[in-house]
């Protein structure tokens, strides 16, 4: 059965059918409950802003209301994985990772390697990410190209609820450290999102939309902008295909590099900043195999080399817009 | 032995005579591959750096001798003894050490990252202060499977002044999880003293300011840091919460091979392995548990042996594979 969900709410469903199967597994973050031992209203949050209401009224105490340490309490999970305790830890806006980046950089991502795969960490830390609600430069940020960079870790981020659930199951019954990415300004989404688990492969693209002129390739936040740009263009004559990643690491380079086979012409939109991210990256691997066949320089699409400021109106110029990414597919064409 | 908070188990853990070999054994065996090591840097013939544990023996198998393997700990750098002390193999150890095929993490790990997970050795960590929090979780998947093991987090006098371990420090005692939080005050961070790393006199006072129990003990003497050991681990075994213990202790070689160490004292490191020489003591105290001299010196000669035959073996053992590079990194993919 298949019903429309929020991508809100997908999440929240994929944890719920994840910790109804594995017994073992543990969710633990920042207000995961909300008012535990308060006196008043219990599993009143479910996080900040509202993602796991409920499962601590399911699972009692297998949902910890986390002390607000990200270093003590996401080297905890990673010690409880490695021990054989799944955990999906929240580190509640990716901002904070600088606060616990030791636990994932140096511990998480290194401990199969520096073991001679021995190791195995099913950890999941979920953490929002990206602009859009007047956060301002602590709460905004797509720092997804920092954890793509680092051996060791997954690096994962839906568009749509049916992503979301699907990916995040994948990612809970996976056996190494993912980094899951939801884009907080999509929570409210819906789209159709089937009852029953299920799992997207890491690694495996969504080509979104098919085209045969320009390839668009993002993910995230940015994908229903390009699919808006994309529906403007095709009233221009301009037939784009979009590439959803779904996954940063492992990246699904070969459906990319299909894409630009078929169409010569290569856009990269991230909602990053423009250094070394996940844009310039797919433009670097994609030149450096397809150089011959590109029609036009590949373009990028990214935020500017500032901080997420707070002002709406500068907000909204930061992040980027379907007129931008529209004047790329044009750039290209030209 | 000082204060412990909250103590009500008076439970005496004189141990076997086969306990009392078998530690005398791990000591003996770290004592002999830290000096081999020693000697061996020298040559220019091993990688890396090595941060040698000599002198603290005492510590690491007063306490590790109460643990199984399913029992996990957390060490530090300084953690060949450690690995020992939990029983890890140590010709695969020395390969190991000397980045060879066969070694206990391919070759891949080294010296500061040296583990075996099967044998509840979590790892030597290259980043200070970052075992607690894994430690931690070791303690909740304990806790939450009731199985009754438990987890030990090593730190040094100037590495437990980390953000991470004071974090830890906290969580452990919101959680009560089945922690104990070593601190193994050797005197000096790398080469500055323990008065300039650390606003306590006593890590004891920190664990005060977490609501944690805490207790100091001579951690050259074997005998008073089993004792300790035994109590505490018992207890938290029967559901109790998290404990630091101080253990006071005495590192003879520098903070790493090749450091010289001039800012100790002159005579201090001769002194020290002249009167606190947790080996001699060790060796001084067996009679009165009826163990004879002659048994003592058959284990070293064991050891030594051993020891040469992980040296040969490291030494022959060939280079990984170049291939090898590329593996390990994920579970899958």
């Amino acid at each position: 059965m298949t019903r429309k969900l929020t991508l809100k709410m997908a999440i929240n469903e994929a944890i719920d059918q994840e910790m109804a199967r594995d017994p073992k597994l543990m969710l633990f973050g920042q207000d995961t409950a909300g008012g535990v031992d308060a006196g008043g209203e219990v599993d009143c949050w479910g996080g900040v802003l509202g993602v796991t209401k409920g499962l601590y009224t399911k699972y009692g105490d297998r949902v910890i209301d986390a002390p607000p340490t990200e270093m003590a309490y996401v080297g905890a999970a990673i010690g409880a994985a490695v021990s054989g305790v799944p955990v999906i830890a929240e580190v509640p806006f990716i901002d904070f990772m600088g606060v616990c980046f030791d636990q994932l950089l140096n511990q998480a991502a290194k401990m199969r390697y520096m073991f001679g795969g021995k190791a195995e960490t099913p950890v999941v830390i979920r953490t929002m990410v990206g602009a859009g609600i007047n956060g301002a430069a602590q709460h905004s940020q797509m720092l997804t190209s920092i954890f793509t960079h680092i051996p060791g870790l997954k690096v994962v981020c839906p568009s749509t609820p049916y992503d979301a659930k699907g990916l995040l199951i994948e990612a809970i019954r996976d056996k190494d450290p993912v980094i899951f990415c939801e884009p907080k300004n999509l929570y409210e989404t819906t789209g159709d999102v089937p009852k029953d688990a299920y799992t997207i492969p890491m690694g495996k693209a969504n080509v979104i939309r098919t085209g045969r002129d320009v390839s668009i390739i993002t993910y995230g936040p940015m994908v229903q902008r390009s699919l808006s740009a994309a529906e403007q263009l095709a009233e221009k004559g301009i037939n784009v295909e979009v590439v959803d990643l779904r996954s940063l690491s492992p990246l699904d380079l070969d459906t990319v590099l299909s894409s630009v086979q078929k169409t010569g012409r290569l856009v990269a939109v991230d909602e990053a900043y423009p250094r070394c991210n996940i844009a310039t990256d797919i433009v670097a691997q994609v030149t450096e195999r397809q150089f011959g066949l590109l029609k036009a320089a590949p373009q990028m699409v990214s935020a500017p080399h500032t901080p997420v400021p707070f002002s709406p109106v500068l907000e909204e110029f930061y992040i980027p817009s379907v007129e931008r990414i529209i004047q790329a597919v044009e750039a290209t064409t030209k | 032995m000082t204060s412990l908070d909250n103590r009500s188990s008076t439970t005496r853990h004189t141990p076997s005579t086969e306990i009392l070999l078998n530690a005398y054994r791990r000591m003996r065996t770290i004592r002999s591959f830290e000096d081999r090591l020693h000697v061996d840097y020298k040559t220019g013939i091993i990688p890396g750096f090595a941060h040698l544990y000599a002198g603290q023996e005492a510590t690491a198998v007063g306490i590790c001798s109460h643990l199984s393997d399913a029992d996990q700990i957390a060490s530090t750098h300084r953690g060949h003894g450690h690995c020992i002390a939990k029983g890890v193999d140590v010709v695969a150890m020395m390969k190991e050490i000397y980045g060879k095929q066969g070694g206990i993490c391919d070759g891949k790990g080294g010296s500061m990252h040296i583990a075996e997970l099967s044998k509840g050795m979590m790892g030597a960590n290259g980043i200070l202060g970052a075992g607690a929090p894994l430690a931690c979780g070791a303690a909740l998947a304990d806790k939450v499977n009731g199985n009754g093991h438990v987890a030990v987090v090593f730190g040094g006098d100037g590495g437990v002044n980390e953000g991470a371990v004071l974090e830890s420090m906290n969580l452990a005692t919101v959680w009560q999880l089945p922690l104990l939080f070593v601190v193994e005050n050797n005197d000096y961070a790398q080469s500055t003293p323990q008065q300039r790393t650390t606003s306590v006199k006593s890590y004891e006072d920190r664990a005060k300011g977490f609501g944690m129990p805490s207790v100091t003990v001579n951690g050259l003497d074997f005998f008073e840091v089993y004792q300790t050991a035994g109590e505490l681990i018992s207890k938290m075994r029967q559901g109790g919460g998290p404990v630091l213990m101080e253990c006071k202790t005495v590192r003879f070689y520098g903070h790493f091979e090749g450091d010289e160490q001039p800012y100790r004292p002159t005579g201090e490191v001769d002194s020290a392995r002249q009167n606190k020489d947790c080996l001699k003591l060790f060796s001084a105290r067996a009679p009165e548990f009826g163990i004879h001299p002659e048994q003592l010196e058959a284990i070293d000669n064991e050891v030594n042996a051993l020891i040469d035959h992980a040296v040969a073996e490291a030494q022959k053992a060939p280079h990984p594979e170049l291939n090898e590079l590329f593996n390990g990194v994920y579970v899958t993919y």
